[in-house]
């Protein structure tokens, strides 16, 4: 078999390169052990919220400004994309979160209690304010890489299991994550746990952040009553079993959010480690004939569009990226 | 500069390593500061069996590096976190932490005093968050510390130095022990307020990994300890109810 690239890894990384470069006629190869998208990469365990401007509470601006275009890319691949805004909320004793929060990002308007009653009304009483970004947008990420990986298919791009037989020269683009630690000496994991709940009530339509100096949570409707609840951020590359303490902070603070949730039924919880490096931004990094997609840290599915973009820049135009290293 | 335990330490501004947006910063806010000493929390990331790439990152601050038992509820607790501290990390220093209340964070007194007890007679150096409670700082002397470490306010509060008259009776109390002002500064002139009281360092995490830029915050804070330091040695005024003008009356040229 000959392919002028090979690319390593069908989490959420490899498979938007896939989709960027066979949607330009490129011949590919995908590897991945696990044979496709699945529980065994951190992307499988992601929020899924395409929200460039909260993220700017604490990330660089380029993430911001790379991921603007996300939610376009999501849907022009054929994914399920919600635009319906992100909401901010805090409870009583928390609200100076709140102004810290408007502060350090852009993109927001300030609700008032009848405005939030209106956009949500299953929280109807509940806050006295809120930040509405109404520009953002969140897709379900096992259903987007599913998308990806049948559109690959219906082009004939099965994915492989094992490199046999090896790749015969091209371009290795090596989208493994943390696996690539082989290779990537400053990549770090880090670790994040969550759960799927299933809730008849609150019906709520859009991301949900609840502001907390200790528990941060957000929220991502998955439609059916079934949302994520997300996420710890600890520096450990740990992929076990969530901690007991983790879920049961996680779901204290969403039954914070709204006492309906008591009734929720938890029908996953997960833990996996993010690949990051040093600054928390992602980089394309040439070695040799391989070049490296990673560190899309807590960002994948706002930055692998930008990411794959580029490399599809740099393969086929010549261009020199700007996370280029 | 302080000392404690016998090791002088190059500034006294001790920094968290938690809550940073990321390790970059969190470096760069060491470097800007000159922080002498790192604290870092095992407990936290040790869940799920890994961190030893983030312990080497703090490491490569090259500052000292000063494990805590944060999130310890329990003597128990504390102890088993201070031995696999002292095995990661190299080091018999520890910041003790013994919380008696979920949500105050406050320490626990009588879990503090048994704890330090244990850990030195295990040769650990124990560096004990406690209260400004004098009879306290006296029982954790006898159980073998030689630095106190009381809280300006609760953890995270960011309110400074909540109890003035508690905190200067303290240091009057036992004038010769090194003491850190450790936990609820929010501001660099908390900061400096500590260090006019005659502390020798401050600890703090939350006020510079959680401001907007971290690293200028950082640098904020190592310059009002450096002002506080100097007011402190130059023997400051004493406040007075009567305004002194600072040129006397008499003698002023007489306009007409």
């Amino acid at each position: 078999m000959s392919a002028e690239v090979t690319i390593l890894g069908a989490g959420v990384a490899g498979l938007t390169v896939a989709h960027e470069l066979a949607g330009r006629g490129v011949a590919l190869r995908i590897i991945d052990p696990a044979g496709g998208p699945g529980p065994e990469g951190c992307s499988w365990w992601a929020g899924g919220m395409l929200a460039p401007y909260c993220e700017g509470e604490t990330a660089e601006e380029s993430v911001v400004r790379l991921g603007g275009d996300a939610a376009d890319w999501w849907r022009a691949a054929g994914a399920e994309v919600t635009r319906a805004g992100t909401l901010v909320l805090a409870l009583g004793r928390d609200r100076s979160e709140l102004d810290r929060f408007a502060r350090r990002t852009r993109g927001h308007r300030r609700l008032s209690a009848e405005a939030l009653d209106g956009l949500e009304p299953a929280l109807a009483g509940r806050f006295t304010g809120a930040l509405h970004l109404p520009r953002e947008a969140h897709l379900d990420p096992r259903a987007a890489l599913t998308t990806l990986r049948r559109g690959l298919a219906a082009r004939g791009l099965a994915i492989e299991r094992d490199a046999t037989p090896a790749p015969t020269g091209g371009t290795v683009i090596d989208c493994r994550g943390l696996a690539a630690r082989d290779r990537l000496p400053g990549l770090r994991g880090v670790r994040g746990e969550m759960a799927i709940l299933r809730a008849p009530d609150p019906a709520l339509r859009r991301v949900v952040r609840l502001l907390h100096p200790r528990h941060p949570l957000y929220l991502v409707p998955r439609g059916d009553g079934i949302y994520m609840l997300g996420a710890t951020q600890i520096e450990s590359d740990g992929r076990g079993p969530p901690s007991l303490r983790s879920v049961a902070e996680l779901l204290n603070a969403v039954y914070a959010l709204h006492p309906a949730f008591a009734e929720a039924e938890v029908l996953e919880i997960g833990a996996d480690a993010r690949p990051a490096f040093a600054d928390n931004l992602p980089r394309i990094v040439r070695e040799g004939d391989r070049i490296h997609v990673n560190g899309l840290f807590r960002h994948g599915f706002l930055l692998a569009p930008a990411l794959a973009r580029m490399v599809a820049g740099l393969l086929l135009d010549g261009k020199q990226p700007e996370l280029m290293q | 500069m302080p000392v404690f335990y016998g090791t002088e330490i190059a500034s006294p501004l001790m920094l968290g390593t938690a809550q940073y947006p990321s390790p970059a910063v969190l470096a760069e806010a060491f470097r800007r500061s000159g922080a002498g000493v790192a604290t870092v929390s095992l407990r936290r990331e040790a869940a799920g069996g890994g961190g030893a790439e983030f312990w080497a990152l703090i490491r490569e601050l090259g500052v000292r590096v000063m494990p805590n038992t944060a999130g310890c509820h329990s003597v128990r607790e504390a102890v088993t976190t201070a031995h696999m501290a002292r095995e990661v990390f190299g080091t018999d220093w520890i910041k003790l932490e013994v919380i008696g209340h979920a949500d105050t964070l406050q320490p626990d007194p009588f879990g503090l005093v048994e704890a330090a007890r244990i850990l030195t007679e295990d040769g650990f150096r124990v560096f004990p968050y406690t209260t400004e409670d004098g009879i306290l700082g006296g029982r954790l002397l006898e159980a073998g510390c030689e630095v106190l470490m009381p809280w300006g306010a609760p953890i995270g509060t960011g309110l400074g130095l909540n109890n003035l008259y508690g905190l200067r009776t303290l240091r009057a109390q036992f004038p010769e022990v090194p003491m850190v002002v450790d936990a609820g500064l929010g501001r660099p002139s908390h900061a400096a307020q500590a260090m006019e009281l005659g502390f020798d360092a401050v600890l703090l995490n939350t006020a510079v990994a959680r401001a907007g830029d971290p690293a200028a915050m950082a640098e904020g804070f190592a310059r009002a300890l450096e002002a506080g330091r100097l007011a402190r040695a130059a023997d400051p005024m004493e406040p007075r109810d009567m305004a002194a003008p600072s040129t006397p009356l008499l003698g002023l040229a007489v306009l007409e």
